[in-house]
């Protein structure tokens, strides 16, 4: 048995009430199977199911009991069939009890290692917890879960328990779920579990940790705070990134029979001596050459090893400070955490009193870290304060690397309140700012959206999305990104549409125009990609700074599509490879606009519409353009009076679409009062 | 340029790096203009150590560490080195009070040597014998000394394209008032044509830019002259200040700050609503420097290497031509990607930065950190408004104290 494969049962909860996230719960499971495939192909995992009409599991048929519990899959290494398997979960009719799935679940682990495997077996459970749980036949529910809890810890077991509730007026007793947390936490003292409560489908992906990463300390030893005063820390690192795998060149150079081929590239590198090309130069006669203006140094790895800094592994305080001192933009790499050597209380109470101290005096202290001895470069970072709330926690503290003076650039840049009074925001306008920030909360009372430790890398779950697709059909295309992940990458429309009102608002104090002192050719960043240009040193980065905007309109429209025709339109109206675009912008948006509005069935396309409208009005102000939006709204609300379409009419005015007035297009004929009132002058018309 | 091994195996085109790294693909050519003129001896202020230091000395002690870094970070830019209101001349022009200091084997406008940074370290024991210092705008006579040396500077940055380079001149000078000692017509003509000088310079793309030295009792009076040699109007002249420095070290430490051009790593758009995109630079402040970059040499001849790389198939062993495609390893097949859909697939969200929305600061936390962080701030370059905006949103975010989350 290889040593270091983990053992897991999944245990799922697929009852009625868990339907609405079944789908992420699937993809969260897929993906924790399909990294194992990648990253520890030797795994091996069960599949529990409960909740379901059916029972199928051992324990039913040996001692009885344990219903609606059904092992899908007993514990094997991780395959194809597997993922499978959990992107088809059924559904389940009945309301499952937790405590019999985790039961058959680690009576699976115990048949399948016995006393072995300790430290790697894992069950996860994951499921809403709203179902009143059996009462056992003797003792309490509590004496129940300490039993099992008691089980898993003699034999070595961890769980994960992901607490998924999206909706918070779930129609179940609250007497429920306060008895099911209070089980759960009953698990989390009294057994290695950890239990986390997830609120929506984008937390819940986040929630599983798919990537299976022990943590390894990166030191043992003293922190000194004097020669004298020693106390013993383990660090480990607390953040780092996940890298997007690093895939293998493709040769195909091996016959197709060859069947242990493979394919892998090996990257060769020659060093030739420029006098004659054709003279290779043996690695030993090689010598590394440093840059110092034209000249190039050489320095033989003797001497590199002779001036080599090599200090001693060491973690020393250098000193106190203030945490204001401490600018949150120093921090320059991943973090690491600080704690006590487990099991040593005088280290524990040291760290503590020490973490309490800062933080009850706002101080953060500065220490100076080797890690490993002979490491060639000492860092100096901060230890901030890590205070814990819970008992059976001890405190620790946070460490981040702070910059050295080489690393820090000093630009200077005007204060805001020395800009010039023109860009400084009025009273009114400074409200509106005011009030977006305020409304457009991602922690709307404490319960904050997008945490960063669950929320995943869209990235990364794109590309294994991806290779599961492509493992079935090689030439699939790239699929889009998730629904779900796509809250991640946009501003969830649910928020932006309840706080309409303060964005509406918002648009109308400020303005935004290009500047007029630019010369046309220069202007890129609201119009066109350039050609290449050079300006501001900005070279190849800018292209693709203005590729990643503009990247819609790359693709040159030639026509106002159904898809998303405000785009297309928008597409047409930059082009600048010729005068017409703008016209047939114009003409093939106003004719879109009359499709949809007299194709509407019961106004299911007016929303559209509108969008489209609006669209229109901006690009028609944009371009000097009043005329045609004012003649084609004139003609639009006549026709919809003449066609029976007063609905709309009504639509567009219960959205304040009006002419364009003098003030927003110097060309226009109409004033501001006219503008205004143009749809309220319709209404009582379009009512007759 | 040779390859270093560890280079090559670094992920080619991560988009994530490129909003991270700072990329420098222009050089910069660059003057240092000192005036040389007896006033910048005579002038001091008192250092650490309790010894006067001379303006000349705060302006040459500048330039020497903004070598020593230049040589390291940047080596591929070009600097020259010339002083004016000197006794001695020299430079092509031929042009009085002009003194360009160079070193052999290098041009008079090239990129830093060690030897340019040795030799100019020793300066100020060399420099009353062999350049001298002599006001060279006097009355009775037709010199000018500040034209001379800005015509000098400009022919000095003729060489390669304003598209390719950035070109500046950087001006150290303790005189607001060049012209002061010269009355009537002469006067006006000399600044006439001084002013002309320097704007023919600025229209040919090249940026001029003044470090005045001044002290706390006697003000550098940009108004007198230097305002319209620098076409500085409004708000930008308020904005000007002198560097005015106590202690020569506060003094050296502005000027450092000052002769640091600011690069930015990008402009970006950000997008805080469907309806409202503003534009924002964006700034490397805090990077991790690097020991640089090595090149192999032949330790017999020390001469550079070639560096040839060949893919080589590791199982027939035979030589692979042209961009392999890439694979990962899943269910036993090897899964293909070409490099397209990989930048696909790494292409999640259609701008650069939009806004999600806003969290309290204490959603922050000390281990919510992977990288350096990058600097943002607003411009009105090329959308007028967007500053405006920024810093509404800035003062609101301090106020409720709240950070924004964008992707």
């Amino acid at each position: 048995m290889a040593r270091n494969k983990e053992g897991l049962v999944l245990v799922l909860d697929v009852g009625p009430t868990m339907h609405a996230v079944l789908p992420e719960v699937e993809k969260v499971c897929s993906m924790l199977v399909q990294k194992k495939m990648i990253f520890s192909k030797n795994d091996e995992v069960g599949l529990v199911v409960f909740g379901t009409k059916d029972t199928n599991n051992e324990l039913t048929n040996e001692v009885g009991g344990y219903e609606h519990v059904m092992v899908l899959r007993n514990i094997k290494v991780v395959d194809g069939n597997l993922v499978e398997a959990l992107q088809q979960l059924p559904r389940g009719s009945i309301h499952g009890d937790f405590i019999d799935a985790v039961v058959v679940g680690m009576d699976m682990l115990i048949k399948k290692y016995g006393q072995t495997n300790k430290g790697k077996k894992r069950l996860c459970l994951l499921t809403n917890a709203a179902s009143p749980t059996k009462d056992p036949y003797d003792g309490t529910k509590e004496d129940q879960v300490n039993t099992i809890a008691e089980q898993m810890r003699a034999h070595g077991m961890k769980m994960d328990c992901i607490v998924v509730r999206v909706t918070q007026d779930l129609d179940v007793d609250k007497k429920i779920l306060e008895e099911n947390d209070y089980l759960l936490n009953a698990f989390s003292y009294k057994s290695s579990t950890k239990t986390v409560h997830v609120d929506s489908p984008t937390s819940l992906l986040g929630a599983l940790r798919t990537r299976n990463i022990s943590p390894v300390t990166i030191y043992r030893g003293d922190f000194e705070m004097s020669s004298k005063m020693k106390i013993k820390v383990w660090v480990y690192k607390k953040t780092s990134e996940e890298k997007f795998p690093t895939l293998k060149k493709y040769s195909d150079k091996a016959p197709p029979t060859d069947n242990f081929a493979t394919h892998e590239i090996k990257v060769d590198y020659e060093y030739k001596s420029i006098e004659d090309p054709n003279k290779s130069v043996p690695p030993e006669q090689r010598i590394k050459g440093y840059r110092y203006g034209p000249q190039v140094v050489p320095i033989s790895s003797a001497e590199l090893e002779a001036f080599k800094f090599k200090p001693e592994k060491s973690v020393k305080l250098l000193g106190f400070t203030d945490d204001s001192n401490i600018m949150r933009h120093y921090y320059m790499r991943d973090v690491n955490i600080f704690i006590a050597e487990p099991g040593n209380t005088k280290a524990i109470v040291a760290v503590s009193a020490l973490a309490r101290a800062l933080k009850e005096m706002n101080k953060v202290a500065i220490v100076r870290c080797v890690w490993r001895r002979g490491q060639g470069n000492a860092v100096v970072g901060v230890l901030t304060p890590n205070v814990s709330d819970k008992h059976h926690i001890p405190d620790s503290f946070y460490f981040n690397v702070l910059p050295f003076a080489e690393d820090i650039r000093e630009f200077q840049f005007p204060s805001f309140s020395n800009l010039p009074s023109s860009m400084q925001p009025n009273e009114q306008q400074q409200e509106a700012a005011d009030k977006l920030v305020q409304m457009l909360d991602l922690a709307p009372t404490g319960k904050e959206v997008l945490r960063p430790d669950l929320t995943p890398n869209p990235v990364l779950e794109r590309f294994y999305h991806c290779l599961e697709v492509k493992s079935k059909q090689q030439d699939a295309a790239v699929p889009p990104l998730d629904e779900t992940l796509r809250k991640i990458t946009e501003p969830d429309p649910e928020l932006i549409s309840q706080n309409k009102a303060v964005i509406d608002e918002f648009h109308r104090c400020f303005e935004l125009k290009e500047n007029p002192k630019l010369k046309k050719s220069s202007r890129r960043l609201l119009k066109e990609k350039p050609t290449g240009s050079n300006e501001e040193g900005l070279g190849s980065v800018a292209v693709q700074a203005i590729d990643a905007i503009e990247y819609t309109s790359r693709v040159k429209v030639e026509k106002i599509g159904d898809l998303d025709p405000v785009q297309d339109f928008e597409a047409m109206m930059s082009r600048r490879d010729g005068t017409e675009w703008v016209n047939k912008a114009i003409q093939d948006m106003k004719n879109k606009i009359f499709d949809m509005v007299e194709n509407s069935f019961e106004g299911d396309t007016y929303h559209k519409a509108l969008e489209c409208l609006v669209a229109l009005r901006k690009g028609c102000i944009l371009e000097q353009e009043p005329k045609q939006f004012n003649d084609f709204l004139h003609h639009l609300v006549k026709f919809c009076q003449e066609k029976d379409l007063k609905s709309f009419g009504e639509y567009l005015a219960s959205h304040e679409i009006t002419l364009i007035s003098k003030k927003e297009a110097p060309d226009s004929e109409i004033s501001e009062e006219d503008a205004k009132s143009f749809i309220v002058k319709r209404e009582p018309k379009a009512e007759n | 340029m040779d390859i270093d091994p560890d280079d090559v195996f670094r992920d080619d085109e991560d988009p994530e790096n490129e909003l991270f790294q700072e990329r420098d693909s222009t050089k910069e050519m660059l003057v240092y203009l000192v005036d040389a003129s007896p006033k910048m001896f005579s002038t001091t202020c008192p250092s650490e150590d309790q010894k006067d230091v001379t303006h000349f000395q705060v302006a040459v002690s500048c330039i020497a560490q903004s070598l020593r870094t230049q040589i390291i970070n940047r080596s591929y830019d070009e600097v020259a080195i010339c002083f004016f209101n000197t006794r001695e001349r020299k430079n092509l022009q031929d042009s009085n009070n002009v003194y360009v200091f160079n070193v052999p084997e290098r041009e008079e406008l090239d990129r830093p040597t060690a030897r340019l940074i040795k030799e100019f370290d020793s300066i100020e024991e060399s420099f009353s014998k062999e350049i001298g210092s002599k006001y060279g705008i006097l009355p009775g006579f037709r010199d000018n000394s500040l034209y001379n040396a800005l015509w000098v500077a400009q022919a000095l940055l003729r060489k390669g394209s304003a598209k390719t380079a950035e070109k500046r001149i950087l001006l150290f000078t303790n005189e607001d008032d060049p012209f002061g000692n010269i009355k009537g017509m002469t006067k006006m003509d000399m600044t006439r044509t001084t002013l002309q000088r320097a704007k023919d310079a600025q229209d040919l793309g090249i940026s001029i830019e003044l470090l005045p030295l001044t002290r706390p009792d006697d003000e550098f009076n940009v108004s007198l002259f230097y305002a319209d040699l620098l076409g500085l109007e409004g708000t930008n002249l308020t904005q000007f200040k002198a560097l005015v420095g106590e202690r020569f070290e506060d003094m050296k430490d502005q000027l450092r700050k000052r002769m640091f051009r600011k690069r930015k790593i990008r402009r970006l758009k950000f997008i805080i609503t469907d309806a409202i995109s503003i534009e924002v630079n964006t700034y490397a402040l805090v990077r991790p420097t690097n020991p640089g970059t090595i090149t192999w040499l032949d330790s017999v001849t020390n001469l550079p290497l070639k560096t040839d790389r060949s893919f080589i198939c590791a199982d027939t062993g035979a030589l692979v031509q042209g961009t392999p495609k890439l694979f990962q390893t899943y269910k036993n097949e090897s899964i293909m990607f070409s490099t397209d859909e990989l930048s696909e697939i790494k292409r999640v969200s259609t701008g650069p930065l939009r806004l999600l929305g806003f969290k309290p600061l204490s959603c922050l936390k000390d281990y919510h950190n992977l990288k350096p962080s990058t600097f943002v701030f607003p411009s009105d370059e090329e959308v007028v408004g967007s500053t405006c905006i920024f810093i509404a949103l800035h003062r609101s975010m301090l106020r409720l104290k709240r950070c924004p989350l964008s992707f």
